[in-house]
């Protein structure tokens, strides 16, 4: 099948630059892996769970019904149920190459003039000893439960990491019913205070947040931590303890928390890998564009979360810019973005950058880790194979993962690469995937696959 | 910091070929320090697939290197170091869809046979008791019991931990410093010179620059290699299976692509397959045509590895000399400058013979192979000037 612009990702920024485009006159094709759009941040309980307020547990649902109404009222051609393993630049533009959910067995093919990258992020945990008992789930994993699926996690849990995500987590749970023994923030408050004039857009939602966990009393933790996690079969409790001013555990500051559930989140990480493989040129770990949102691969755009960490909010002003351009680009001319997602992106684009110095990790996260913690689950490599590989001569992370195997499995890497970096002594480096996700050598072996359906 | 240290051969290179290198000076008595710019097996040791191949050579001296670093490497494996580098005498398996390619087999192994190689015919209707999931109807084939396999990064880091050599990782040769008779007197480094005698280029893909670093030429160019990894999955393929025309690939001088499936398990439970070859220089950007032709040929050969998912794919470079043979021992042009480089696909079955020539030649012993065809000044048509 062909279209001019193809979006993938239907989550705040694909949504945004898809309506952009469309409403200017371009054919869009918008694809996303999920059943229905809206991405992580915009999640949708399934339809037969009958949901009668889903929109108690998100914030934005104004937007997100304009949104949604949008997308109906629009000609873009929404393709739910695609994974996109591989964007191929061809001759005459892109081809875009996806597998049809849930199996992901039959290949589609979608050729576009233009791609627009609004692939998102992925949540970041860090591991500790005992992370891997049943009963500790993700910050987000939490959220996607209560957000998805309207089931708790558990009855009582600690909220554990840093980063903004944790608080709406916390009072979700909390508002769910859970009760919350307590939220551990490993940032020091002052770290934020110093960072509340870059802060300000984002006060009224941390008020908001602030009034949820006192509404609920859930127990704040600042410059804290999780050192272990306990239990045989399944979670039991978790031991937390105060971290120094140079982020050392402070001795003698454990106390045991009893708990079923733990929601540990540490952060996110920007997808490349798609932009990765075209050859756009990273940042950092994020796609790195220019003022209008291109990459620097000519007839690609990026936006949203793939291009650094930001918010939903963030992700639909750039997400309107990228739809814009892209529209400049396939027509000739087109009219510009509305000069409020020009202004919104500045000052979100500046209180991301004070959140993200805000919520660094804790600087000596890492000697926590006993030798038999394991770091990557889908190798089952432990953080003292990890210590040999480093005795061996590695001193990447690339090098780890050879004479490891970490990163090698299912996750390529996504889970483990910052926790490899971390203890290497290392900064995280981005990750080559050429395959955004694993693909059926029957599917790589046919020369011609079918045209999809159209 | 800046730092001299004094030693009796400078290795540089950390991938397998400078670790052998370097554990078999070592264990001739040389005071030997290992230097690259990267980290150990960081170039083409770390993309490679861990191949010791006797079947895919045709009789010659890389057939008897590789017979000579086989034997090596079951020495060694046999003292201690195979389960650490998963070595696995796994044997070959080659087999051939025509009765054409059939007889082209036979005719090679009647004459890998009398250089010493193991080949055994496999008819058509034994090849599913060395391998139960081959496609069927194939016109025959040809086991080949002395190709093993070993991790090519872990050979790498575990042979320099046997030799004890010291190793500086992290560390650029920017020059090979030569004294006023022309003869080598260390290695320049971005931290520093180490002083020594004699220096080994054992820079692999990259040994080009390092010989134009000590004033010669030597024509290392990059063939690009694709390698699709699998999903783990349970033991199904036991030997290293390949298509018969993998051996004319192999020898093969065109540019153009070229894709023959060699396909093999690992003790960690993917599934490796290999291998494209082609002279697109050091571009590394994925080529779906490359690893479409290589699930092509692998799905050919095992059916059932259509349903299986390839996790991921990388590419390697290998180093290669215009007549496919590497580059082996002292160089005539610069007194005390060695090479151990240019092994094309093969440098991880041929490191431990090029590591003992090489050991061989720098204490004075007779080399166990004469090193003649392997003369790094072989491509010079006249004369250099010493520099």
């Amino acid at each position: 099948m062909r279209t001019d612009l193809a979006v993938i990702g239907a989550g705040p920024a694909g949504l945004a630059a898809a309506l952009a485009a469309s409403a200017r006159g371009v054919r869009v094709t918008l694809l996303d892996a999920a059943t229905q759009p809206g991405g992580q941040f915009y999640r949708q309980p399934g339809a037969g769970l009958g949901a009668a307020r889903p929109e108690a547990l998100h914030h934005g649902w104004r937007t997100w019904e304009r949104l949604r109404d949008g997308l109906a009222a629009s000609a873009v051609r929404v393709l739910t149920d695609h994974h996109v393993w591989c964007v191929e630049r061809t001759p005459d533009g892109f081809t875009v190459h996806a597998l049809l959910g849930p199996e992901q067995e039959e290949p589609v093919e979608v050729h576009a003039r233009a791609v627009l990258l609004a692939t998102g992020g992925y949540e970041q945990v860090l591991p500790f000893p005992g992370w891997t008992l049943p009963g500790v789930v993700s910050a987000g994993g939490a959220q996607a439960m209560l957000k998805g699926g309207l089931v708790v996690p558990g009855r009582r849990a600690v909220v554990a990491g840093t980063g903004p995500l944790l608080l709406p987590v916390a009072t979700g749970l909390a508002a769910a019913g859970v009760e919350v023994a307590a939220l551990v923030e490993s940032t020091a408050p002052l770290r934020l205070a110093r960072q509340a004039p870059a802060l300000a857009g984002k006060l009224a939602e941390g008020v908001g947040h602030a009034a949820g966990l006192l509404r609920h009393r859930v127990p704040v933790l600042t410059r804290h931590t999780v050192v272990r996690a306990h239990g045989e079969d399944r979670l039991t409790g978790v031991t937390v303890a105060a971290l120094d001013a140079d982020g050392h555990v402070r001795p003698g500051t454990e106390r045991h928390l009893p708990c079923d559930t733990l929601a540990a989140g540490h952060g996110m990480l920007p997808h490349t890998d798609l932009a990765e493989s075209l050859g756009c040129r990273l940042d950092g770990l994020a796609v790195d564009v220019d003022t209008e949102q291109r990459t620097d691969v000519p007839g690609v755009w990026a936006a949203g979360e793939a291009t650094g960490i930001g918010g939903a909010a963030l992700s639909l002003a750039e997400g309107h810019i990228a739809g814009c351009s892209a529209t400049a680009h396939l027509h000739g001319t087109a009219r510009g973005p509305a000069p409020a997602a020009l202004k919104a992106r500045t000052a979100l684009r500046r209180s991301a950058a004070a959140l993200d110095s805000a919520y660094a990790l804790p600087a000596y996260w890492s000697e926590q880790l006993t030798d038999d913690t394991v770091v990557c689950r889908c190798e089952e490599v432990t953080a003292g194979s990890v210590r040999e590989a480093l005795d061996l001569g590695a001193g990447d992370e690339r090098t780890v993962k050879l004479l490891t195997r970490a990163g090698m499995g299912w996750c390529q890497g996504r889970m483990c690469s910052t926790a490899v970096a971390g203890l290497a002594g290392c900064a995280p480096t981005p990750a080559k995937r050429p395959f955004a996700r694993p693909v059926p050598l029957g599917v790589l072996a046919r020369h011609h696959p079918q045209e999809g359906l159209s | 910091m800046s730092e001299s240290l004094t030693c009796d051969v400078v290795v540089v290179g950390a991938g397998v070929v400078g670790a052998a290198t370097a554990l078999y000076t070592a264990r001739a008595g040389l005071d030997t320090v290992v230097v690259d710019r990267g980290p150990v097996a960081g170039g083409t040791t770390g993309a490679g697939e861990g191949n010791l191949l006797v079947s895919d050579k045709e009789p010659g001296p890389e057939l008897e290197l590789a017979l000579l670093s086989a034997r090596l490497w079951a020495a060694l494996a046999r003292e201690g170091l195979g389960e650490a580098v998963e070595y696995e005498a796994k044997g070959g398996v080659v087999v051939a869809g025509t009765d054409r390619a059939l007889a082209g087999l036979e005719k090679l192994a009647a004459e890998q046979r009398a250089a010493g190689v193991e080949a055994a015919p496999v008819p058509p209707d034994r090849l599913t008791d060395l391998e139960p999931y081959l496609t069927p109807g194939l016109a025959g084939g040809m086991h080949y019991p002395q190709d093993a396999q070993v991790m090519p990064a872990l050979a790498a880091a575990h042979l320099l931990r046997a030799s004890k050599a010291g190793v500086l990782t992290g560390r650029e040769v920017t020059e090979v410093l030569r004294g006023p008779d022309g003869a080598v007197r260390g290695v320049r480094t971005g931290r520093g010179d180490l002083y020594a005698p004699a220096v080994v280029n054992a820079a692999g893909t990259w040994g080009g620059e390092v010989a134009a670093r000590a004033g010669v030429s030597l024509p290392v160019l990059p063939r690009r290699g694709f390698v699709l990894v699998t999903e783990p999955l349970p033991p199904r393929i036991r030997h290293k299976v390949y298509a018969a025309d993998y051996v004319a690939d192999v020898a093969s001088d065109s540019a153009a692509l070229q894709t023959s499936p060699v396909v093999e398990g690992t003790p960690a439970g993917p599934v490796l397959i290999g291998a494209s070859r082609e002279r697109v220089g050091f571009d590394r950007s994925l080529s779906l045509p490359a690893v479409r032709a290589l699930a092509a040929g692998a799905t050919g050969l095992f059916p059932f590895l259509a349903g299986v998912r390839a996790m991921r794919t990388y590419a390697g470079f290998r180093p290669y000399l215009p007549d496919h043979l590497p580059a082996i021992g002292p160089d005539p042009r610069v007194p005390g400058l060695f090479h151990a480089c240019g092994h094309e696909g093969a440098g991880i079955g041929l490191a431990t013979g090029t590591g003992r020539l090489i050991a061989q030649a720098l204490t004075g012993h007779t080399p166990d192979l004469d090193l003649g065809p392997f003369r790094p000044d072989r491509f010079t048509r006249f004369t250099e000037e010493a520099v």
